[in-house]
């Protein structure tokens, strides 16, 4: 039964819900995107202002855990949805046709976001995971005249309903065996020896992760969506989805001692490899930023596999800490790509060749751009070196030391194409194609960029209190 | 805190050059100046002030120290210390990188804030590399230099053969770097967690890191870790892909940056951490590290005879000279020890000179090919003269400072390699050789065209009358400098004679 407690730990799940009613109400009533958009960032900002009080309240609602690790990934997604939210308003500017049905969607995969990261039971693992993928579909195919948008829309749709159907299947398989859905119950029903059809479910819903990950081999679609969705849309893939169904797949690895078994470690070891070099070398040549981009976090999320494979009591801290600063950096880069771009014409500014030489005419945009490719590329003084070493320090801690060399060459070769963006933008030459800068754009997005700016050079120089929270966080799941 | 200053004072005057671009088209120039003046004339008066006899023993290991708490989560402090090593080298990048701003005073011309953001920033990077004690701090620095040196490769080179030789060469000099770097990243990390097995501690500290357990097996492979990105940066022949491109690519005050203070952060870095940390396992790699270093030698010399663009030709008679360097720091004798300082500070000098005058001379005739060249004695005043007395110093003639240097090298190794010192005297003939081969080349033989250029001002005759002064007084009265070092060195030629007995580190 939900009690009054549970409702209070279910607040910012609550505001973002209701926050996505409200915005449908309102569209229904009257068109206003400035307002619609001001109701988003408002109420996002109001569940993360939430999140204090509700992780406070020892509530343990059905289905639902609220640990470190949900907290953790909760303050993650809000703040990616904050961002994005007011990156879209001057994106969306520009675009004929409806615009405030974007943030209902964006709304609704949020509320998914947060619902997945606290599931502790299959049932809503399945269902939020399903809430956060279905408002994507809409919002990748959202510029649905344009064929790209179109194409990628139907092509995400496609693949994830067969990922989905994987995942439905381990379920069952896993379900057939146990009688269990509650993830506790269903560890202590799997912990004996794992047969093998707890295996065959448990590598199934693997599948089914790894899908929505753009784990290799389960990568085909990324570059393509990312590429052709809405750079709102696909900042939302890279960071709130990504970021929600790995810490799914990390409570389950952490919950289930099937995981742990050599034979499916092995197999995760393998993907996480071939993640590292195929996601780095695909993108050596691309000449499409957002395709680099989704090439990149293909190899990131290959690094970040290594906390899956390792375990243990770091495991969790090394999560938050490269989830976070890989999402930073990320939105950096979809941000700099929102900024540039316009829907005014229908297709963003992907092509790297809209950068060349935006340092002359838009000091700050390429300074903040390099700063995050840098970040990505793992290099001190950013926030992403911490990440990195982190991941490093994992992996000798745990003595993988196939991964490491792993993440060592993938991250060399990973180096060749950050470097090759960001010389791009500081190259001038006769008759280069201008980039359109600045068309207009409002305060809320230069103050969401500056603060993404700042925050990547502050988590490179003085990461000190977000590791001791993130540190905190796991030290508190781990007694859960 | 001064240690703290003397790094921060360049990272914050790059950031007003760049600001200060507004202001007017020198502005930066005398601002970056400025810096660079005032971190030599620091680091002059800490040499004055300073007495260096005293420190190195138990009880006051450096002769000045400052650390704080960064991230008590890993035990990773900022700690900074200056020992006599660190102090000359410190001396040395402030006053490279003003000849570093001098000397480009006239060749960039655009995106000159910009610049000299990056020029202050690799040199801001060196320093903290020279002053760093806790390991990850020191491997930071090491990655900080790595991107505005890219930049001023990048951005500023010259662009040889047609395509984009010069991005292609800056990538590379990243990447060769940047992975030596993470290797021995891994290495730092694998240390840190053996010693936190161990002892239950977790602690970046060199200190305490001095005294890890490491047990047998594991610690040959750290140790590989940290000689292979030292390795990388000094150039070792196998790991010496990047140099010649990025010397030949860079624009004047890159290539006098990278040759003059670059490759010697990692023969400071083989002093200070690849040695203590790990004698007996470094005693055990010498021989392989000696051959690796005559190789180099030859290697070098060979290739230097045989390039036709002068700043290449530099470039490879660096790996020739460094090649002894790396042969006196794995000797274990103190006397070779000091003989590589005396030689890494001579070849600083040198090598700088030459890259000044060939960036000059690139002002002058617009080219450094050396095919296009001859006959310049007569047309150019001065300078072929300079140029002259610096191939004398390259080639290592009594009275300068890079003679004393070998000599000394090859007299401290003599005992224990024999072998190896007569191999490697061979690279002093060869080093006659591409010398006297360059000096024929530009300056003398048959003039390809007509006409007189125009003499070095009042700019690039000071220049070159410091850089010459230098490495007379260092050649004549080498006593100050080595009583500067003694006291670092000693305790790491100590730990080669210790043997197998672990030394009790060097505090």
């Amino acid at each position: 039964m939900l009690t009054l407690i549970d409702l209070v730990g279910l607040l910012p799940l609550l505001i973002v819900a209701s926050t996505a009613v409200l915005v449908m109400l309102g569209v229904a009533w009257r068109r206003h995107h400035g307002g619609t958009a001001a109701v988003t960032v408002s109420g996002l900002a109001l569940a993360l202002a939430s999140l204090p009080l509700a992780s406070a309240a020892p509530s343990s609602p059905p289905l639902m855990i609220f640990d470190g690790l949900a907290l953790l990934g909760s303050a993650l997604v809000l703040v990616s949805g904050l961002f994005i939210a007011a990156m879209s308003h001057g994106y969306l500017a520009g675009y004929r046709g409806p615009r405030e049905e974007f943030y209902l969607l964006l709304l609704c995969a949020v509320t998914g976001a947060l619902g997945l990261v606290a599931s502790n039971h299959l049932a809503t693992l399945f269902i939020s995971l399903e809430l956060l993928s279905m408002p994507l579909y809409g919002m990748v195919a959202y510029s649905f005249r344009t064929e790209r948008s179109l194409e990628a829309g139907i092509k995400y749709l496609i693949l994830s309903a067969a990922a989905t159907a994987f995942l439905l299947f381990g379920m069952a398989l896993i379900y057939a065996r146990t009688g269990h859905l509650e993830l506790t119950a269903l560890a202590a029903g799997v912990a004996g020896s794992p047969d093998p059809w707890i295996l065959g479910g448990a590598a199934l819903l693997l599948v089914g992760l790894g899908f929505k990950l753009s784990i290799i081999p389960f990568h085909q679609w990324t570059p393509d969506v990312y590429q052709g969705g809405l750079a709102p849309a696909t900042t939302v893939l890279a960071t709130v989805s990504k970021l929600a169904v790995f810490l799914v797949l990390l409570r389950l690895v952490l919950v289930a001692p099937v995981f742990g078994s050599g034979w499916l470690l092995g197999l995760i070891s393998l993907l996480a490899l071939l993640s590292m070099f195929g996601g780095n070398l695909l993108a050596l040549f691309q000449p499409d930023l957002k395709r680099l981009l989704g090439y990149s976090s293909i190899a990131h999320m290959g690094y970040l596999l290594v906390a899956v494979i390792v375990g243990g009591p770091l495991a969790l801290e090394t999560t938050g800490v490269y989830l976070f600063t890989y999402i930073v950096a990320t939105m950096g880069a979809f941000g700099v790509i929102m900024h540039v771009s316009g829907t005014g014409s229908g297709e963003d500014a992907s092509g790297l060749h809209h950068y060349r030489g935006l340092f002359w005419h838009s000091p700050w945009l390429a300074a903040l751009l390099t700063l995050s490719m840098l970040s990505l590329a793992g290099i001190p003084l950013t926030a992403g070196f911490f990440g990195k070493f982190y991941i490093i320090a994992l992996g000798v801690e745990g003595s993988r030391w196939w991964l490491v060399g792993g993440i060592v060459i993938g991250s060399v070769i990973g180096l060749f194409y950050y470097l090759r963006v960001i010389i791009t933008l500081y190259l001038r030459e006769p008759g280069m194609q201008q980039a359109v800068a600045d068309a207009g754009r409002g305060r809320v997005e230069k103050l969401a960029l500056l603060i993404v700016a700042v925050s990547i050079l502050l988590l490179g120089i003085y990461p000190v209190p977000f590791i001791d929270w993130v540190a905190g966080l796991a030290w508190a799941a781990r007694l859960l | 805190m001064i240690l703290f200053w003397l790094i921060l004072i360049p990272f914050l005057g790059g950031m007003l050059c760049w600001h200060s671009e507004r202001w007017g088209e020198q502005a930066p120039r005398w601002i970056a100046l400025a810096t660079m003046l005032f971190v030599l004339a620091v680091s002059v008066v800490l040499w004055a002030g300073g007495d260096f006899s005293a420190y190195g023993t138990g009880e006051r290991p450096w002769l000045l120290e400052w650390r704080v708490p960064w991230i008590p989560r890993f035990g990773i402090e900022i700690h900074l210390a200056l020992d006599g090593l660190s102090l000359i080298l410190i001396a040395l990048t402030g006053f490279l990188g003003a000849l570093a701003v001098l000397c480009s005073w006239k060749e960039i011309v655009e995106r000159v804030g910009f610049f000299h953001l990056n020029l202050l920033f690799v040199l801001g990077g060196v320093v903290g590399v020279f002053l760093a004690l806790d390991l990850l701090l020191f491997f930071l620095f090491w990655e900080v230099m790595l991107v505005p040196m890219y930049f001023l490769i990048a951005l500023w080179g010259h662009s040889g053969s047609p395509g984009q030789t010069r991005i292609r060469a800056a990538t590379r000099f990243f990447i060769y770097t940047q992975a030596s770097g993470l290797l021995m990243l891994v290495a730092i990390l694998a240390l840190v967690f053996v010693h936190y097995t161990s002892s239950g501690e977790i602690t970046f500290s060199y200190d305490a890191l001095l005294n890890a357990d490491v047990p047998d097996n594991l610690s040959f492979w750290i140790m590989l870790g940290f000689f292979i990105a030292f390795a990388v940066k000094l150039p070792v022949v196998p790991f010496h892909g990047w140099l010649p491109d990025a010397h030949a690519q860079a624009p004047t005050a890159g290539s006098v940056d990278l040759a003059g203070i670059l490759l010697k952060t990692a023969a400071y870095g083989m002093l200070r951490f690849a040695i203590p940390l790990f004698p007996e396992q470094s005693q055990a790699f010498a021989p392989v590290a000696m051959a690796l270093g005559v190789v180099g030698i030859i290697y070098g010399a060979v290739l230097a005879c045989g390039q036709q663009d002068i700043k290449r030709l530099i470039a490879y008679a660096s790996i020739s000279h460094m090649g002894f360097v790396l042969i006196a720091v794995y000797s274990g004798s103190e006397l070779a020890i000091q003989g590589a300082i005396v030689l890494m500070v001579a070849h600083a000098f040198s090598s700088a000179a030459l890259f000044i005058l060939s960036g000059q001379l690139f002002e002058r005739i617009h080219t450094r090919d050396m095919r296009r060249m001859g006959g310049l004695w007569g047309r150019i005043p001065v300078l072929p003269g300079v140029t002259l007395f610096f191939l004398a110093a390259s080639l290592g003639m009594p009275a300068t400072a890079n003679f004393l240097g070998e000599f000394m090298v090859l007299f401290g190794t003599f005992r224990s390699a024999p072998v190896v010192v007569v191999i490697a005297s061979a690279g002093l003939v060869l080093g006659a050789i591409y010398s006297l081969l360059m000096m024929q080349r530009v300056h003398f033989g048959r003039e390809q065209q007509p006409g007189l250029l125009a003499g070095p001002d009042v700019r690039e005759y000071g220049m070159m009358l410091a850089l010459i002064g230098l490495t007379l007084a260092v050649g004549l009265n080498p006593q100050p400098l080595l009583d500067t070092t003694a006291s670092m060195v000693r305790p790491v030629a100590d730990l080669f004679m210790a043997g197998p007995v672990r030394a009790g580190g060097m505090n």
